[in-house]
């Protein structure tokens, strides 16, 4: 990211779209969108200081949601370029309520909330199409209860959870637990606000609250206003610290999760879905089983798979030491059903085809290895330049010219070509830039030639 | 070594960045503690260094405080290095006197609640800084001229022919060096190519065709490299070929030998007539399959997976549902039952061909390495692990899948070209994710199964992948290196052992026969400045531009004091 940030001969046009295409190999002129980021990209420095103020509260959609953002935002902490954004959806200032307390913290007087977008158009000899994929959405396979059971979740949000820059900063903490965390830290917000208007009260009246509050049973103060104020807010506060009480015992016990379960093929490989492997899925959950062994001796990992596919170079060695050093177990069966047990414990239940039995395992999570789905974006882009698709809406190739479309001058790589695993995509990015670059060159070859 | 009688003077820039270091750390401190450090001449704090207004102040400041250090303590180099040197060279100052000192991603940040910690770390940081700043020498960057804009190409099946042709056409002069009597390598003794069943004799013969028409393509067959000599850019080869040897000037090198498939000798009855390899059908199904062939039985993972060879050799599974695909197309009475233990159909086209071949019949049975199938007169017995039970298959015909295996000679080509190869004794790329078509050596690329199996897709995008990678230095027509690298600080220590010589991962130093004996040289563009030699060299006569022993001496002794 910061080669290509740093490099003298690209211009990065982040946060933009393109919008229409003319012309034809060689020779083709671009339409692309700027979309307003109400930030000054040659003033921001990225500093981050707006976001810290910022009032607005938003669900990160970098950690799939697991954290929070503000309304000015960058999009990751080492994001290129790092220029702020402010999310016109949520910021007051933009939807016409009084705010404006970015600008107010920014310095570097980069705030603009009058910027608008911009059409820029672009010649170029040859392009290249590396949209990728999106994660498939689980919650249409009903039998494996993601979204209702919070301790189910997606690889994604795994590798969040697993992250050091993730929403729990890298301890595998289960969702359900989480969220008891998170109301309890809000019942302590709450509780604290109240603490300090009754503390008003007492330096007000100089009395204690106990104290008064025996009082004011009694009947005393019978048409004070402020004081009935006063008896309200100590009764809320004694009521939030009952309920917190039994929370925080509870949240006393909680640790990461240790017994793991990652199931594959989950929405590959399946008629109902995508008949394809998603071919990079199997490692990806051997590497998260592995890390999480890492940050956690005591986690064992189940790993649910039809063929374990470890096909890459130094694959088939990974996945066997996963099992020797990491407390991987690899079973050969398709889970059928994930249930709800006690403590919040996902319980699946599979059958093991190799000693051809049904059973039921209780785990603290559940790993949903998805499918590499096409792109939407993929399909719009696609549309939008002309290009075919295949039958589940990847880029169309041929196996002989891999990286080229159906249209001249028109390349692709990555996962918008198919699932490919990291030197795969970085591979195909070269081979991409290597077709780009002999249009290009043929373009400037005809060009001296007419000049000639 | 700085001039003695040089007025050192050295400017330290403190740099808020917002609040993410003045939010956790005492700034003002700071300040006043640089300017108790020696040879400190100037200390100012920014908002933000790297802003427009900071740069401005660096650049005046050496303007008008005469400063010829300059130290900016703020985040880290790999951001803002590069920024912070080439505001200096603006200014008139040698870039490569300018350190910088990280007080914020592995100082505030991380102690975020150690107010007085966290300061205290600060000051050691830059007192640490300073220290090594009084010491910097100025550097020139170092360029190398591409004298020859010339590839050659070791290989020439379908990798070194496709990337063979994507150099030519792009206008450069490739040098296509095959050891066979033709090209096309693995290719010519395949018979159709999954999963588009395009005819691989065709495919040759126009790639073939293609080369041998091509003005800018050189192909020396029968032929190999016998020697490598210079680095990039600057390559002087040795070919021996049929009708003599050859010495080349080149560019880049991209290695395309290929693998070739492992023969299963002493394995399941082996004979090469009823029990044969997946290459061996192929050349069946090439000529057609004897009708009285009816009963077919392939195993998959035959001498891989194994202790001897760990690998998974990718490619083996879709070429054995490919062969079974064809074989039930030749002779639809036929009964294809294959034995694999994972069936490695990664992706969207080998996994349609694994649908396809059920639909056609074929029978996939599931084995366990630990009780494997036994080959026996007519018939093949297994235990089905999914049925737990024995069966026997009959079986006119036998097809082992073997992998793919490095090249017998690959140990050679590795020595010539000092490039490593890895525990399987394929090629080893420079990054096993970022860089796999690159080796850690500038000068020589990487593709096709010379690095892995793959497949021809996958082998195509690697030879144009390569092509590109290799085309980098040909169209710049020069190389640029950071000065930061090992010089042969002390040459009378120098021994000329040639431990640093083994040990150098980027094939950058060599000894050298001089007026004083043999001494080590450095090919500065090699040189990635890593430090392994100089840590190596017992008698301290290599150095790292910019990290010499003096220098981290002074640093150490700073934080000591």
């Amino acid at each position: 990211m910061l080669d290509v940030g740093r490099h003298p001969n690209i211009d990065l046009l982040a946060y933009s779209e393109v919008e229409k295409l003319e012309g034809r190999s060689g020779d083709f002129k671009v339409t692309v969108r700027r979309k307003a980021r109400y930030v000054e990209e040659d003033k921001c420095t990225g500093c981050g200081a707006c976001k810290e103020k910022c009032p607005t509260v938003v669900p990160d959609a970098f950690n799939v949601g697991l954290g929070d953002r503000k309304a000015i935002y960058s999009w990751f902490a080492q994001g290129i370029p790092s220029t702020h954004t402010i999310d016109p959806e949520h910021c007051r200032q933009l939807k016409g309520k009084k705010c404006g307390v970015c600008a107010k913290t920014c310095l570097a007087e980069a705030i603009n909330f009058d910027q608008k977008d911009r059409l820029v158009e672009i010649g170029v000899g040859a392009i290249i199409v590396a949209t990728g994929y999106d994660v498939f959405d689980p919650s249409q396979i009903f039998e494996y209860r993601y979204k209702e059971i919070p301790n189910v979740v997606t690889s994604i949000e795994f590798e969040r959870l697993l992250s050091a820059s993730g929403p729990t900063a890298g301890h595998a903490g289960r969702p359900s637990d989480l969220a008891v965390e998170a109301e309890i830290e809000a019942l302590e917000k709450k509780a604290g606000r109240l603490q300090r208007a009754i503390t008003k009260f007492e330096d007000k009246y100089v009395e204690s609250s106990s104290a008064f509050s025996k009082k004011y049973q009694d009947g005393e103060y019978k048409d004070d206003k402020d004081r009935k104020r006063w008896a309200d807010k100590y009764a809320e506060h004694l009521a939030i610290l009952e309920t917190i009480e039994p929370i925080k015992k509870k949240a006393e016990g909680f640790t990461v999760a240790k017994r793991l379960a990652f199931i594959q093929c989950v929405g590959s490989r399946d008629f109902r879905f995508y008949p394809f492997c998603s071919g990079y899925c199997c490692m990806h959950s051997i590497k998260e089983a592995i890390i999480a062994h890492e940050h956690e001796t005591e986690t064992t990992s189940t790993i649910f798979g039809m063929d374990i596919r470890a096909v890459g170079k130094g694959f088939e060695q990974y996945k066997i030491r996963g099992g020797n050093n990491s407390n991987i177990t690899y079973i050969r069966g398709r889970v059928a059903e994930i249930m709800e047990g006690p403590d919040n414990n996902p319980v699946v239940t599979y059958e093991d085809t190799r000693e051809r039995r049904v059973k039921s395992e209780e785990f603290d999570m559940v790993i949903l290895a998805t499918a590499c789905a096409p792109g939407r974006g993929t399909i719009e882009t696609a549309n939008l330049l002309g290009i075919e698709l295949d039958r589940y809406d990847f880029v169309k190739t041929d196996p002989l010219s891999p990286v080229d479309t159906t249209t001249p001058g028109i390349f692709v790589c990555g996962c918008s070509v198919a699932p490919l695993d990291v030197p795969e995509s970085v591979s195909q990015a070269s081979s991409a830039s290597e077709r780009a670059a002999e249009v290009v060159f043929q373009s400037d070859l005809k060009k001296e030639k007419a000049v000639a | 070594m700085p001039d003695k009688r040089e007025n050192i003077r050295i400017g330290v820039f403190i740099c808020h960045c917002g609040s993410n270091i003045a939010g956790y750390l005492d700034v003002e401190e700071l300040e006043a503690f640089a300017k108790t450090l020696p040879n400190v001449a100037f200390v100012v704090r920014n908002l933000y260094t790297c802003s427009e207004g900071g740069i401005n102040e660096i650049k005046n400041a050496i303007d008008e405080q005469n400063l010829n250090r300059v130290v900016v303590a703020s985040c880290t180099p790999r951001t803002h290095e590069p920024l912070f040197r080439s505001s200096c060279a603006e200014a008139g100052l040698n870039p490569y006197l300018f350190e910088m000192v990280n007080i914020r991603d592995q100082c505030s940040w991380v102690h975020m609640r150690e107010r007085e910690k966290g300061t205290s770390k600060a000051k050691d940081l830059i007192r640490m800084g300073v220290a090594k700043a009084a010491l910097l020498e100025p550097q020139e960057p170092i360029i190398s001229e591409v004298h020859a804009a010339r590839a050659l190409v070791i290989g020439g099946g379908i990798a070194g022919m496709t990337a063979s042709i994507a150099l030519g056409d792009r206008g450069y002069e490739v040098v296509l060096v095959e050891k066979e009597e033709r090209l096309g390598g693995m290719l010519n003794r395949l018979n159709m190519l999954g999963p588009t069943m395009t005819d691989a004799g065709d495919m040759v013969k126009e790639k073939i065709e293609t080369i041998t028409d091509h003005p800018n393509i050189t192909v020396f067959t029968r032929a190999t490299v016998t020697d490598v000599d210079g680095f990039i850019g600057n390559y002087e080869v040795d070919i021996e070929t049929k009708s003599g040897n050859e010495k080349v000037d080149i560019g880049v090198i991209i290695v395309a030998t290929g693998g070739r498939l492992f023969v299963p000798e002493g394995l399941y009855g082996y004979d090469g007539r009823r029990v044969i390899t997946q290459l061996e059908v192929e050349e069946v199904l090439g000529r057609g399959l004897d009708p009285a062939v009816k009963n077919i039985v392939m195993i998959q993972c035959v001498g891989s997976r194994n202790e001897e060879r760990p690998y998974c050799a990718r490619i083996c599974c879709q070429t054995a549902v490919k062969n079974a695909i064809l074989i039930t197309e030749q002779n639809p009475d036929a009964k294809v039952s294959i034995l694999y233990r994972d069936m490695q159909m990664y992706g969207v086209e080998n996994e349609e061909m694994f649908r396809d071949s059920k639909v056609k019949g074929v029978r996939f049975i599931k084995y366990d390495p630990a009780r494997p199938p036994r080959v026996e007169e007519g018939k093949v017995s297994v235990f089905h692990s999914l049925l737990g039970r024995e069966m026997d298959l009959l079986a006119d015909l036998v097809v082992l899948s073997t992998p793919v295996v490095p090249q017998e000679d690959a140990d050679v080509t590795s020595k010539i070209l000092t490039v490593p190869v890895d525990e399987n004794g394929f090629f080893l790329e420079g990054h096993v994710k970022l860089r796999p078509l690159d080796f850690a050596t500038d000068g020589v690329f990487l593709c096709g199964s010379a690095r892995f199996p793959a497949n021809i897709r996958e082998t195509v995008a690697q030879g144009l992948g390569a092509a590109s990678r290799a085309s980098i230095p040909l169209s710049k027509g020069f190389v640029v290196v950071e000065p930061i690298i090992s010089v042969l600080a002390d040459e009378d220590a120098c021994r000329g052992c040639g431990l640093c010589v083994a040990l150098c991962p980027y094939s950058a130093l060599e000894v050298r026969d001089t007026e004083k004996g043999r001494k080590v040289h450095v090919i500065d563009v090699s040189c990635k400045g890593c430090g392994v030699c100089a840590a190596t060299c017992y008698q301290h006569a290599l150095s790292i531009n910019s990290f010499t022993d003096q220098q981290i001496n002074a640093q150490i002794a700073a934080f000591l004091n």
